[in-house]
């Protein structure tokens, strides 16, 4: 059994290190090509990583996960902010599932 | 430029608390969703608070969360925090850009604290130099917006009926779907990536060899195998990121 207060630990450092290093040290823009389209598409690969499948296995019917994820998509392609987005995905897992 | 800072700070203070109100209820909403996968992993209310509060950040608490859950190593934890909040990285980057000359290292620090997606996005499109104390602001209402909601999700996911946890939990999804949707629509390149994406994250869940990696693992290996590979193939052309 390993200690959540390490866990956290270690989370806030690498962080709280990642966030301040660039704002406290940094006076100039990042030149190299490479390292700055990688640094622009990790955001998107790592949350769509993160995303599929897992929205299908975290609702209690994989069916109604898929429709969270249709409709997320659907209304985040429309322009739905944070907020709407995912309200949209929580009314679809209520709906299907009290359909199913 | 002390007079940049000191007469305005109250105003701008105010100013950054009205922004940071529908930030909060946002917040609100998905922290209780990221409770309810915290509660999965086996952490407490005030552990989970305290998570929230120090760490401040969706993805990057829920990969987290991840590890726990597999019990992986401190080492684990660390990468998949890099990676989860690489995109942190960018936003400091930009807002270095963006400092008065002469702005003091506890100002650095304070707001690099407050780097999340919104309270980037709402300062950074303030005009001119950044305000401290505007971020300061929206800052203090959504960080606790966001620490409060993981808490009460740990504490309500067991009491709220299964229905009801069920439709909550993909709350979270549903905001990453609303960071990477408009950038797939807006840009080709990463709509072809969020499409691999999932199709590889799919797989890697279950081909042999791959899926008995924690999920923390597979997320940093397909992270570093696609960004890499896109970055190789379609480099970024302009330099936008860093304005």
């Amino acid at each position: 059994m390993r200690n959540n207060y390490l866990y956290l630990l270690v989370m806030f450092a690498v962080s709280y290190a990642i966030r301040t290093t660039p704002l406290t040290l940094l006076r100039k823009p990042i030149q190299n090509r490479f390292l700055r389209s990688f640094l622009y598409y990790v955001p998107y690969v790592t949350l769509a990583v993160m995303t599929f499948p897992a929205i299908i296995t975290a609702t209690a019917n994989p069916l109604s996960g898929l429709a969270a994820l249709l409709v997320g998509l659907v209304i985040a392609w429309r322009g739905g902010g944070l907020f709407p987005v995912a309200v949209a995905c929580c009314v679809a897992v209520y709906a299907a599932e009290w359909l199913l | 430029m002390d007079a940049v800072l000191c007469p305005t700070r109250g105003a701008e203070f105010r100013r950054g608390v009205k922004a940071g109100v529908p930030i909060a209820l946002g917040y609100f909403a998905v922290s209780f969703s990221l409770g309810i996968a915290a509660r999965r992993a086996g952490i407490t209310a005030w552990q989970g608070f305290l998570f929230s509060a120090l760490g401040l950040a969706s993805a990057g608490e829920y990969a987290a969360f991840t590890v726990v859950a597999a019990a992986g190593t401190y080492l684990e934890m660390a990468l998949v925090t890099l990676v989860a909040n690489a995109r942190y990285l960018l936003m400091s980057c930009a807002m270095s850009q963006r400092m008065a000359p002469g702005t003091p290292l506890i100002h650095r620090l304070g707001m690099g604290y407050l780097i999340t997606d919104e309270l980037f996005a709402v300062t950074i499109a303030q005009p001119g130099y950044l305000s401290p104390w505007y971020m300061y602001g929206a800052g203090a209402v959504a960080a606790p917006g966001w620490a409060v909601g993981t808490s009460l999700g740990i504490l309500a996911g067991q009491l709220l009926p299964g229905r009801l946890v069920s439709a909550l939990s993909v709350a979270l999804y549903g905001m990453f779907l609303a960071v990477i949707v408009p950038a797939a629509r807006e840009k080709r390149v990463v709509a072809v990536l969020v499409g691999a994406s999932f199709l590889l994250s799919w797989c890697a869940g279950v081909l042999p060899g791959l899926s008995a990696l924690s999920a923390g693992s597979r997320t940093i290996l397909l992270t570093l195998l696609i960004a890499g590979a896109a970055a190789a193939l379609r480099p970024v052309e302009e330099a936008r990121d860093a304005e």
